[in-house]
C-alpha cells in the first residue's frame, strides 16, 4: 500500500520509525498529483524541485538526530491566499496573476517551523468568494468523488486535493463555511477555528472580522494536530487572541464525560435533502449510543443568518478590494491605451459643442483604477464589490449595514444561550451533497443559500468543523457540522473524535485516485 | 424601492469599476434579487441592540512606539506595474 493511503499521524509515524524517509513520502505525493490532478484540478501550482530539496534537508537533519518539528517531513498543501515567501500568490485572480509575495503569512512561518514540507497551492474561487471553486479564473476544481461535480468552496482545492490523498493535511480559510463546505463535500475533516486563534497575517483579506484559517485533513488527528502547529498569539495582527497554541491532539481519544448535544429544529427545514437528513439523525442516535444526552435548542435568529452576512461580508470586501487599484501591486490597465480613449472623448465632446461633456471626462487616475478592476476581477467578485458599495453608500447604511450588525449580534446571542443548555450543536454542514459543475453559474442567490449552516459560525466568532458522516445512495459524502462555544476547539474535536471513532474513519477513498 | 440601473451605473463609479451594458443589465437584475433577499432584515426586531463589529470585542490593543524594521523599499516596490525604485509611478493627476 502507498504511503499516500495512510492517515497524517500514521505517515508521521513512519517518518520517525525510519521506515519511510521524507524524500520518499514527498515522491509518493507528488507521483500521486502527477497522475490524478490533471483530472481533479485541486492545485494551481506544484512546487516539486523545492518540495523535494525540502524534504531532502529534513531528511538529513534526522539522521544527524537534530530536534524537529511535529510535522517534520510531512505534505501540506497551502490555499492560494496566504503569502509566501518568493512564491506567486494568485486567489485565483487575474488581479494578482503576477504577484510574488514579499514575506511569509504567520501560518506559513509556523508550517515551516512545525517542518512540514509545502507542496504546492491549492485552487479556489476568486478571493475566497463562492461556495464551488468555479469562480477560480484559472480552473474549476472537480470533486474526486463525482468529476462532473464541484467540491464546494471556496476552499475546494484544498479539499479536493486531501480527498484524492494527494496531500495528508491542507490549509483552508473560512469566511462563511469556505472550509467546512468544502470538506463535508469531499469526506474530509475540515475546521474553522474561534475567530482570533490564527493570525489573519499574511492572509490575502476577503471579510477581515468573518476570515479565519484553519485545517483540513481526513481524519480529526490529522486537523487537530495540525490545528496545533498554526494557532497560538502573533504581534502581527491585532485581533489575534493572547492565547497559547492549542493543544488538541495531545487528548484527542479522551471521550468527553456527560456531553450534551444541541439539535436545532430551525436546521431541519425545508430544502433539506432527505438522504442528508437521515444520516444526521443516524449520527445523532449515534451520539446518544455513546452515552450522550440530546438536547433541544434553538436558533430563532438563524434564519437571516445568510442575510446578514450577505450583508457584512460584501461591505468588508468592497473596501478591503479597494487597494487593489493597478498602481501598488496587481494588474493594470494599459495607460497609453486609456491616455487615447479619454483625448478621444473629450475631443468627442468639444467637436459637437458640449464643454460639459468634455469637462465631464473622468481624470485618467480615475480611469485607470477602474479599467484594471474591470479588467481583472471575475464576475462574482464584482457583485461582491458592488453589493458592499451599494449597501454602504449614503442613504442605505443604516438598513442594511448597522442593520445586519445588529442581527449579526442576535445571532450571537442566541448561540450564547443554546450553550447554556448544551455543549455542541450537531447538525448538517450542507443542505445537499455536492452539486453539478454549472448548477449556479446564473444563480448567485442560489450559491449563497449553500452557506445556510454555516454562516452562523463566521459571524458569531465560533469555531466549528465538518466531519463525514456517511455516503448518498450514490457515493456522495455528507458531512456532519459541529459547533462550540467560543475557545472550544479541543471540545469540539474530542466530540467528533467520539463520532468518529464509533462509526468508523471512513477511509475508503474516491475511484479517481 | 427596487434597484435600478442607475443605481448600478452610480455604485459602479463609486466602486471603482466600470460595467460593460451587458454586465450592467446582468448586475441590475442579480443584485436586485440579492437586495430584495437581504430586505428581510427588516423584519428583524434590533430595538436596544448594539451593533456588533467583531466576534471578538476585545478592548484597544496596544504597541509599544518604538521604531522597528519594516519591509525594505525595493521589496515594496517589487509587484508595482511601474516604478521610480523609488515610489509607485501614476498618471499625471494635476492639469495635462
Amino acid at each position: 500500500m502507498s504511503p499516500t493511503e495512510l492517515t497524517a499521524a500514521r505517515q508521521l509515524e513512519l517518518l520517525a520509525s525510519g521506515d519511510s524517509s521524507a524524500e520518499e513520502l514527498v515522491s509518493n505525493h507528488l507521483a500521486l498529483i502527477d497522475s490524478v490532478d490533471g483530472s481533479v484540478g485541486a492545485f494551481l501550482r506544484v512546487d516539486h524541485q523545492g518540495a523535494l530539496a525540502h524534504a531532502r534537508a529534513i531528511d538529513g537533519r534526522r539522521a544527524r538526530g537534530e530536534r524537529l518539528g511535529a510535522l517534520a517531513g510531512l505534505p501540506v498543501a497551502v490555499k492560494d491566499i496566504l503569502c509566501q515567501t518568493g512564491e506567486r500568490v494568485t486567489c485565483a485572480s487575474r488581479m494578482l496573476e503576477g504577484f510574488t509575495s514579499p514575506y511569509d503569512a504567520t501560518v506559513v512561518a509556523k508550517l515551516r517551523a512545525a517542518d512540514a514540507v509545502l507542496i504546492g497551492r491549492t485552487n479556489m474561487d476568486e478571493f475566497a468568494m463562492g461556495g464551488s471553486t468555479e469562480n477560480s479564473a484559472f480552473q474549476p476544481t472537480r470533486n474526486p468523488w463525482d468529476l462532473e461535480r464541484s467540491p464546494g468552496g471556496s476552499s475546494g482545492g484544498a479539499a479536493a486535493c486531501v480527498a484524492a490523498r494527494m496531500a495528508p493535511l491542507s490549509i483552508g480559510t473560512d469566511t462563511g463555511g469556505s472550509i467546512r463546505q468544502p470538506a463535508g463535500l469531499c469526506g474530509v475533516v475540515g475546521l474553522k477555528p474561534t475567530y482570533g486563534r490564527v493570525s489573519r497575517f499574511g492572509l490575502v483579506a476577503f471579510a477581515s472580522s468573518l476570515d479565519q484559517v484553519g485545517p483540513l485533513a481526513r481524519t480529526t488527528e490529522g486537523a487537530a494536530m495540525l490545528l496545533d502547529a498554526i494557532t497560538g498569539h502573533d504581534p502581527f495582527d491585532s485581533t489575534s487572541l493572547a492565547l497559547p497554541p492549542t493543544a488538541a491532539a495531545a487528548n484527542l481519544a479522551k471521550p468527553l464525560e456527560n456531553l450534551r448535544i444541541g439539535v436545532v429544529a430551525e436546521h431541519y427545514a425545508e430544502g433539506l435533502d432527505a438522504e442528508v437528513e437521515a444520516a444526521v439523525r443516524a449520527a445523532i442516535r449515534q451520539y446518544q449510543s455513546l452515552g450522550a444526552e440530546v438536547v433541544d435548542v434553538s436558533l430563532p435568529n438563524s434564519k437571516y443568518a445568510v442575510a446578514t452576512y450577505y450583508v457584512i461580508a460584501p461591505c468588508e470586501a468592497s473596501s478591503n478590494l479597494a487597494r487593489y487599484d493597478g498602481i501598488h501591486y496587481g494588474r493594470r490597465a494599459d495607460e497609453s491605451a486609456i491616455a487615447a480613449a479619454l483625448a478621444a472623448e473629450r475631443k468627442a465632446a468639444l467637436d459637437a459643442g458640449d464643454q460639459a461633456a468634455a469637462d465631464a471626462v473622468e481624470p485618467a487616475l480615475v480611469r485607470l483604477y477602474r479599467q484594471s478592476r474591470s479588467e481583472a476581477f471575475g464576475p462574482e467578485v464584482k457583485r461582491r464589490i458592488m453589493l458592499g458599495a451599494y449597501a454602504l453608500s449614503a442613504g442605505y447604511y443604516d438598513a442594511y449595514y448597522l442593520k445586519a450588525l445588529k442581527v449579526r449580534r442576535l445571532i450571537r446571542q442566541d448561540f450564547d444561550a443554546a450553550f447554556q443548555k448544551c455543549d455542541l450543536i450537531v447538525g448538517p454542514t450542507t443542505a445537499g451533497p455536492a452539486s453539478k459543475l454549472g448548477s449556479f453559474d446564473d444563480d448567485p442567490l442560489g450559491m449563497y443559500l449553500l452557506d445556510l449552516y454555516t454562516v452562523s459560525a463566521n459571524l458569531a466568532g465560533l469555531p466549528a468543523m465538518s466531519l463525514p458522516c456517511g455516503k448518498t445512495k450514490s457515493g456522495l459524502p455528507i458531512g456532519l457540522h459541529l459547533i462550540a462555544p467560543p475557545l472550544e476547539e479541543e471540545r469540539l474535536l474530542r466530540g467528533a473524535r467520539m463520532y468518529e471513532a464509533a462509526a468508523g474513519q471512513f477511509v475508503e477513498k474516491p475511484a479517481c485516485c | 424601492m427596487p434597484l435600478t440601473r442607475q443605481d448600478v451605473e452610480k455604485v459602479a463609479l463609486l466602486a471603482r469599476l466600470t460595467l460593460t451594458d451587458a454586465e450592467a443589465e446582468a448586475m441590475t437584475s442579480q443584485l436586485a434579487g440579492i437586495v430584495d433577499y437581504v430586505d428581510q432584515l427588516a423584519q428583524a426586531d434590533v430595538e436596544g441592540v448594539e451593533p456588533m463589529a467583531q466576534a471578538v470585542e476585545s478592548a484597544n490593543v496596544f504597541q509599544q512606539d518604538e521604531v522597528r524594521a519594516g519591509l525594505p523599499r525595493e521589496f515594496a516596490l517589487r509587484n508595482a506595474p511601474r516604478h521610480s525604485d523609488a515610489g509607485y509611478l501614476v498618471p499625471a493627476v494635476l492639469g495635462d
